[in-house]
């Protein structure tokens, strides 16, 4: 294990994916995830990478299909309203099967919002953003040292199954120090990219980099194909972590950061002999939707915590189908909820028994 | 070793995130389980800024400071905001030479230190931050003198090893304050 | 028995959707013979964009990308910075390089990304059915403009060539036209230059093609080239707008 170092979630995010061998990064300046490119545009001259400040978001994104498609392994960084300009592009890259990495280190909205930690951007990450029938992967860490193991690992993920990665934190990950060292990890084993525009060298029949598709037959066949893969993702690459679940009576859902705040909250209500676990989806997309379906077998209930109004509560809700009530609890708007918020959230979901 | 859930705040300019990480640095070789997150906003210079320092025996678990062991107020805005968080028994230290106000809880072990003046005479006016956490470190014992310096000589980086001489001496002051 | 004109082999034999008269066929063709002279098509990647040339990424026998409206410079961007030992070209229409992509267009020329643009120019929408392009002339009529372009209410047309010659990093620039064989061989040369300047690592080039579109414009191909001429020559004048080894442009 390499010595640890204090490093910010953006600067971390930053190094891993440079580690994971991307050698390209196109970015546009926003509050909370700026340092993920001024650490890009120190580092990536001196190793033979790019660095490139687009004129927008919409070109960044654009630069990421064009470098992707070509092969490269590429990133970009935004958070929630650059998020939104690259939607369009996030689609075209879906649609047209194509590798890379997108973070957005979630901020307060709708509109210009706020620059504080929100997660009010989960529908637009897992539900869509960009238009038609696709899935991005969804991670969403929660501490700097699972940032770094998951920004290294998503390339590889994108790489594996030919599609966008998104890693999904807010300004308190993207802002936060702790330690981290980045370990020597083995990646995964993954195919070559025959299927690249990277010039054919007369070797071969030339390549196409597309999502456009004049028969709706063509079209159906193709986003049905996709679905199979999706399939697959959903039995391979589900990630979550249970949290004293064992005997807890309410289970706690929440991600990211705020999974942190719940785990303070959890320690307090423990010491006053309340049991409750938590559990965090490292996945967004795919949602661990069958470890809630267990835990419904035991817990009496559940409370959703989110900085939002609401979000990933519909998807823990449609993963426990009923059995047992699901509450929620958030703040929006860049608020933080504390532990003792959620300790009464608690309390008052034990009380309405 | 017990938990440190810290808060410091002030001016921006006054060296308060690097407060913060030298204390995270000195948990962090001391065998501290340590978060450290900055306030951040549209203020660069002139505005508020503080941050939040875990240093703890467990795993942090939130890195956000609702409930602190520690506040280091450097500014009267700071002390207001943040005296009636901190736990009973907890600690607060206030430059008083910047805030003319006196902390009205009694529960709690207050230290006035007038930073910004001493390092004025020393000729080091930005380094009273530094007096500041030296002091916070004799007041908690979350680790000793030495303890510290190996902290501080992580945290500066190489190329401003001509620093480490000047830091540790208004560290001492700061450390030494009051004996 | 020699063969004396047969298909580029940097063009796919494949049947081109474009309706009769339409000169894409032709420009299509230039690049084409372009990347043969020059022997590059196994090291070119090129952007098909979106618009009536939407297609081009089955047309050219070089590997491509489809770019979404407006984005082609990004992506060809992109593309170069990943492999900038490869040939990057896009194929764009008005609307897509002077409307939605101006940005991206204005941007990349100021960069001096070391890519070429070819840029079609026939003052009209072609593939959503004739409505009001950045480029259609003053007076003209369009579905989208059907009492004819008035400035005043719909703006001006956009001059490519002179706005991208202000900027700093375009190395060369050439409007040139297909109405006429003699214009059809500057097109060529200029097209050829364009890809030479890449290869040279000059920085960005651009030709602007003024094409017809004999649909939409409601007359027979002979009267669209000669409509061309009459129209869209007076206000986009045949031309090098910049050519940094010419000190052409340079003068400002």
């Amino acid at each position: 294990m390499a010595d640890k170092v204090l490093m910010k979630g953006n600067e971390v995010i930053a190094e891993a994916a440079m580690q994971a061998g991307c050698k390209l990064f196109f970015g546009y300046p926003i509050t909370p995830q700026t340092e993920i490119s001024a650490y890009m545009a120190k580092r990536m001259p001196k190793i033979g990478g790019t660095f490139l400040q687009a004129e927008s978001e919409v070109a960044a994104i654009n630069m990421v299909y064009g470098a992707a498609g070509a092969g490269a392994r590429v990133m970009t960084s935004s958070s929630s309203p650059g998020i939104s300009l690259k939607s369009e592009g996030i689609s075209y890259i879906a649609g047209s099967d194509l590798p890379c990495v997108i973070v957005n280190i979630v901020r307060g909205g709708p509109g210009l919002g706020g620059i504080q930690p929100a997660q009010s951007d989960y529908f637009q990450a897992v539900k869509g953003g960009g238009h038609g029938d696709y899935h991005m992967i969804v991670l969403a860490p929660s501490s700097i040292q699972e940032l770094a193991d998951i920004t290294q690992d998503a390339f590889d993920i994108a790489d594996q199954y030919r599609m966008p990665v998104m890693i999904m934190g807010d300004g308190m990950l993207g802002q936060m120090m702790e330690p981290v060292s980045f370990s020597n990890r083995k990646g995964r084993e993954l195919p070559e990219k025959t299927w690249a525009a990277c010039g054919t060298e007369g070797k071969r029949k030339h390549n196409i980099i597309n999502s456009l598709y004049i028969e709706a037959e063509d079209l159906e066949k193709l986003v049905v194909a996709r679905y199979e893969k999706y399939k697959e993702i959903e039995k391979n690459e589900v990630k979550w972590e249970s949290y004293m679940t064992d005997d807890a009576e309410i289970i706690i859902a929440a991600y990211g950061t705020i999974a942190r705040v719940a785990k303070t909250a959890i320690a307090t209500l423990r010491k006053n002999g309340v049991r409750v676990g938590l559990i965090r989806p490292i996945t967004l997309w795919p949602f661990p939707a069958q470890a809630f379906a267990d835990a419904a077998e035991k817990a009496d209930g559940f409370l959703t915590v989110e900085m939002s109004m609401g979000q990933m509560v519909e998807d823990v809700r449609l993963a426990v189908n009923g059995k047992k009530p699901v509450s929620f609890f958030g703040r929006t708007g860049g608020v933080i909820p504390t532990p003792d918020e959620i300790c009464e959230a608690v309390m008052a979901m034990k009380e309405a028994k | 070793m017990k938990n440190n859930e810290i808060i410091i705040a002030g001016f921006g300019g006054q060296g308060i995130l690097f407060s913060g990480k030298l204390l995270a640095y000195t948990g962090l070789v001391n065998g501290y389980e340590i978060s450290w997150l900055p306030s951040y906003g549209p203020e660069m210079r002139g505005g508020t800024a503080n941050c939040h320092v875990i240093l703890s025996e467990e795993p942090v678990a939130s890195p956000l400071v609702t409930k602190p062991t520690a506040l280091i107020a450097m500014n009267l805005p700071s002390l207001k905001k943040f005296e009636n968080a901190v736990v009973p028994g907890g600690v607060i230290l206030i430059d008083n030479s910047l805030i003319d106000a006196t902390v009205e809880r009694t529960d709690v072990t207050v230290i006035s230190i007038p930073a910004t003046r001493m390092a004025d005479e020393i000729g080091a006016k930005k380094l009273a931050n530094m007096i500041m956490t030296g002091a916070f470190v004799k007041a908690t014992g979350c680790t000793d003198f030495d303890g510290l310096m190996k902290g501080l000589e992580k945290c500066v980086p190489a190329g401003k090893a001509d620093l480490l001489a000047l830091n540790k001496k208004v560290l001492k002051m700061g450390y030494t304050f009051g004996e | 028995m020699t063969k004396v004109f047969e298909r580029p082999k940097a063009l796919c034999d494949v049947e081109l959707h474009y309706c009769p008269g339409c000169t894409h066929g032709i420009i299509h063709r230039l690049v084409a013979e372009v990347i043969d002279e020059l022997g590059i098509e196994g090291q070119t990647v090129g952007v098909a964009s979106v618009g009536c040339s939407v297609f081009s990424y089955n047309y050219f026998a070089c590997d491509m990308e489809q770019a979404a409206h407006g984005r082609a410079p990004a992506v060809a961007t992109g593309i170069k910075r990943a492999l900038p030992e490869r040939v990057v070209f896009t194929y764009q229409g008005d609307g897509d390089l002077a409307a939605i992509g101006t940005a991206e267009t204005v941007h990349a020329a100021s960069r001096g990304e070391n890519i070429t643009v070819i840029f079609v120019n026939n003052a009209i929408y072609g593939m959503t059915g004739g409505q009001m392009a950045p480029t259609t002339l003053e007076g003209q009529i369009t579905q989208t403009t059907p009492y004819g372009r008035d400035v005043k209410k719909q703006g001006h047309p956009v001059r490519v060539c002179e706005l991208l010659s202000q900027t700093g990093g375009a190395a060369y620039l050439a409007r040139t036209a297909v109405d006429t064989v003699p214009n059809i061989k500057k097109t060529k040369a200029a097209i050829k230059k364009a890809f030479e300047y890449q290869l040279a690592g000059k920085g960005f080039s651009l030709v602007e093609v003024l094409s017809t579109c004999p649909t939409n414009w409601g007359l027979s191909p002979q009267e669209a080239l000669q409509w061309l001429r009459d129209n869209m020559m007076p206000f986009y004048p045949l031309g090098v707008y910049k050519d940094i080894e010419e000190g052409k442009g340079n003068e400002k």
